[in-house]
């Protein structure tokens, strides 16, 4: 038995390189953890599909359980779940996110 | 709906028993938490790995009762 939602996630984070689910759009992020997270996006120069959980409350609790993860925002990149806002504010800081990104051959602006 | 620091260390420390937490009400209001939380179990664990066993010790109350948990994990140094 497959659910219709984690399909529709997985369809998501596979035909998008780097995929936020958030609470509200990148041009108007409704929460202060996924506005962090579109900043962190933004300065790295990063070409990201934003996805509004809040349009959405299947996909709110689905994304929850398809990650095993509580919160939102939630970061994949090529599939990957790489984390919440904590995360990926800390692996910014470290330069990790910008090792991930380069991993995986995204492409990113220079600032 | 505000929980108690002493709540969420409490938690904290049932679901994993070795883990040194420092927490921190952020505003005051019961609401904002920022936690760092040290423990032998991460040693080995992606960040992500280190978090959700710190989310699975609240039982499910992230993202509900404890709305804001800004969280920080590594192992002992």
């Amino acid at each position: 038995m497959t659910d219709p939602v984690f399909e529709r996630i997985k369809q998501d984070v596979s035909d998008n390189a780097v995929v936020l689910y958030m609470k509200g759009t990148p041009v108007f992020p409704q929460c202060g953890f996924s506005a962090a997270v579109v900043q962190v996006l933004s300065h790295l120069g990063v070409k990201f599909k934003g996805i509004n959980v809040l349009e959405d409350p299947s996909l709110r609790e689905g994304i929850k359980a398809f990650s095993d993860w509580p919160t939102i925002p939630q970061l994949y990149v090529k599939g990957q779940f790489v984390g919440g806002c904590d995360i990926v504010r800390e692996m910014f800081e470290t330069g990790e996110l910008k090792q991930l990104l380069d991993q995986n051959g995204i492409e990113q602006k220079a600032a | 709906m505000p929980m108690a620091a002493d709540d969420i260390v409490a938690l904290i420390k049932q679901g994993i028993p070795d883990a040194e937490v420092r927490i921190e009400d952020l505003r005051g209001d019961g609401d904002h938490y920022a936690a760092l939380v040290i423990s032998k179990e991460f040693a080995g664990k992606s960040k992500v790995q280190q978090h959700q066993l710190v989310y699975k010790a609240l039982k499910g109350k992230m993202g509900g009762e404890l709305h804001a948990l800004a969280l920080e994990t590594r192992p002992p140094q």
